[in-house]
């Protein structure tokens, strides 16, 4: 390894196996796997990445994204299912929250055990307790037990131990976030003298301006993937994008479970439409997309009977019920389409060329051009989505038309 | 291994000394506890057994002899069942530790069977000073102690960890050694004489329980200076020896695993 790199992960994954019940993997064991009745899920995988000395690095992604498990895994605490990582020297971590601290026993002996943990020679960790002591500022309750202590002194405790002698690489989640004020400054000030003498500092916070001023780089996790790895600034915008995102999608989903779909069906039933979904271009299920976004509608079809010709046609309207877009795949394609009976699943792909607010898409499966000559089903509404800002310039209006503007000349 | 001790010796003693320490934390008294309970533990074995029960062994006429047979078994025994029990739980009760720290956990139970063999030591030199007052110290025999320690140790220390790692996986383990080690010291020679027993139950017992021949010679040591005859010892070396490879290859293979289980 390079000695200026301090971590390396390749091809980095961590796989949990949840089994239904005891029983099941009881089963497992016995049978030596034959029955293998677990689920994998992997938590994280398929990551790479390099950190050099006296880089340092925020890690954000919602609760679940799998941060703490690739912190878990740099620091040696869990072990990768997949892939390598090698590092470079010290790793001190503070995982979560109180590093594991007894809650009987007194802030000195969780202190001394931390540092035997750490496989410190007494004489050295002698040494180390009065700045420990210091530095926590936990006058009169070092001798009380850890259990009588709040999140925000096991905290202070706990950054004080770990960060008793500077590591190479540091390692903290979320930790910041509970000691007051005061406190998260004196720890942000080691940090930044660790930094300046060398220490790889490795940081998740949900806190953005924290990641902005610790960090020169940034990583984005989410379900277990690695989407950004670039300057805090950008992974923090795509995140924020990513998050409103999500909320909008979430309210949508809340308002059609509430008031359900308010739909028209109509047609003589040859053929019918059994679910629609749109579909972002990752090919997850999305409700809500950032004007100009690819979006793909899936519609799935039940075919009853031998139809020699079937056209499937979307229509979208607006909130106040304003036609926007309609076409057909017999307009698409310029094809008939002959089906036999079963499922069926046809896609149609839509650049988003919208204004923000919310559209709905009816569906319709009928003969030849238009639903007048033999109509088989028809859904009003059959689903909602939102549009909403992207990185364009801003407009109104329901169409985002392309746009440039210039001066010409100036008459005097 | 030998390296990983060495590396972490003093988180293990620190630990064995705050775990012996702590359990008379928040007491005025403190570490005084540590003699103040054994003492009391043998004054209750001998003087009520033998003077207000008057409790005699048939073979050894002794007024004390029914009190020093009880308290070298039931200490041997607790040393026993402590190490087995705590060993099995020792994973699940430092969850916290092992998912938060990064250091190697077999540690963990190394330090249980250090710190239930200083609790023995406490005790058995406290029991030492009664024999010696009382004048009934044996004589070079006790030697014979450190081979039969040795021995229960690691059968007790190798089962627990076998039985404590499936014990993270499956929580009925420890449930199971609970009631398996009441049963256990009712059927080893602790509280009754073998000299009671019928020839078949005697030798069901030596032929089935490996801690049966063990407290006999405790026993014999203690009570008539005898040293044991070695060769009846063979095969609860060698299960102690299987006893700590099996421990130790369940361990190896399911370490990371339980990281994740717990």
């Amino acid at each position: 390894m390079n000695s200026d790199l301090v971590i390396s992960a390749v091809n980095l994954g961590k796989r949990y196996k949840r089994y239904d019940s005891r029983i099941t993997r009881l089963a497992d064991w016995l049978t030596g796997g034959r029955i293998c009745r677990y689920t994998e899920e992997w938590a994280l995988r398929g990551l790479n990445f390099q950190l050099r000395r006296g880089e340092s690095l925020g890690v954000v992604g919602q609760n679940g994204a799998g941060k703490s498990t690739l912190l878990k895994m740099l620091s040696g605490t869990v072990r990768p299912t997949e892939g390598t990582v090698a590092v470079n020297g010290r790793i001190a971590a503070i995982l979560e929250l109180g590093m594991g601290f007894h809650p009987d026993y007194s802030g000195y002996q969780n202190a001394i055990m931390a540092c035997q943990l750490q496989g410190w020679a007494s004489d050295e960790i002698e040494q180390l307790i009065p700045q420990i002591e210091a530095f926590a500022e936990l006058q009169g309750y070092m001798g009380q037990p850890v259990r009588t202590y709040s999140s925000g002194m096991q905290m202070r405790l706990a950054f004080s131990v770990v960060t008793a002698k500077r590591p190479n690489v540091l390692i903290v989640d979320e930790a910041l976030s509970v000691g007051d004020l005061y406190f998260s400054h004196k720890c942000v000030s080691r940090i930044r003298d660790f930094k300046q003498e060398g220490t790889t500092l490795l940081f998740v916070s949900h806190d953005p301006g924290a990641v902005k001023t610790l960090c020169d780089r940034a990583l984005l996790i989410d379900k277990g993937v690695l989407l950004r790895d670039d300057t805090p600034d950008a992974v923090l915008d795509y995140y924020n994008a990513m998050i409103a995102k999500r909320e909008a999608d979430a309210e949508i989903r809340q308002v059609e479970t509430t008031h359900g779909h308010r739909e028209t069906r109509s047609g003589n039933r040859r053929a019918s439409i059994e679910d629609v979904e749109s579909l972002d271009s990752r090919g997850h299920e999305s409700r809500s997309f950032r004007v100009g976004e690819m979006a793909t509608l899936r519609i799935a079809v039940a075919v009853h009977d031998v139809l020699e010709d079937l056209t499937v046609g979307i229509l979208l309207r607006d909130r106040l019920g304003n036609d926007v877009f309609g076409t057909n795949s017999y307009h698409v394609t310029e094809e008939i389409n002959a089906v036999e009976p079963g499922r069926h699943i046809f896609e149609f792909d839509l650049g988003l060329e919208l204004g923000y607010g919310s559209y709905s898409v009816t569906v319709a499966l009928h003969k030849r051009e238009h639903h007048l000559e033999e109509n088989y089903d028809w859904w009003d509404s059959a689903l909602v989505f939102q549009v909403f800002p992207g990185s364009e310039k801003t407009f109104v209006g329901t169409a985002a038309l392309q746009v440039a503007f210039r001066k010409v000349t100036t008459h005097g | 291994m030998l390296n990983v001790i060495l590396r972490y010796r003093g988180f293990i003693l620190g630990m064995v000394n705050r775990e012996v320490r702590g359990r008379y934390s928040g007491s005025v008294f403190g570490s005084a506890w540590a003699i103040l309970n054994p003492l009391a533990m043998i004054a209750v074995y001998t003087l009520v057994f033998s003077q207000v029960m008057q409790a005699r062994l048939p073979d050894i006429d002794d007024s004390l002899a029914y009190g020093i047979f009880l308290c070298t078994g039931i200490f041997a025994w607790t040393l026993f069942a402590e190490t087995l029990t705590r060993t099995v739980t020792i994973f699940v009760d430092n969850a916290n530790l092992i998912k938060k720290s990064n250091f190697p956990r077999i540690v963990l139970p190394l330090i249980v069977s250090l710190t239930s063999l200083v609790n023995y030591a406490i005790i058995m030199g406290l029991f030492g000073l009664f024999l010696v007052i009382t004048g009934r110290m044996p004589g070079w025999s006790v030697l014979a102690f450190i081979p039969l320690l040795a021995i229960q140790i690691m059968f007790a220390a190798g089962l627990g960890i076998f039985l404590g790692v499936l014990n993270v996986f499956f929580r009925d383990v420890q449930q199971v050694t609970s009631i398996v080690v009441q049963f256990w010291f009712w059927l080893t020679p602790i509280v009754y004489p073998v000299v009671i027993l019928p020839e078949y139950a005697v030798s069901l017992l030596t032929t089935f329980n490996p801690m049966a021949e063990i407290m006999l010679a405790y026993q014999d040591i203690v009570l008539r200076g005898e040293w044991p005859v070695w060769s009846l010892f063979l095969d609860q070396a060698l299960l102690a020896g299987a006893s700590v490879v099996i421990g130790w290859w369940s361990f190896r293979k399911l370490v990371w695993e339980m990281v994740d289980e717990l």
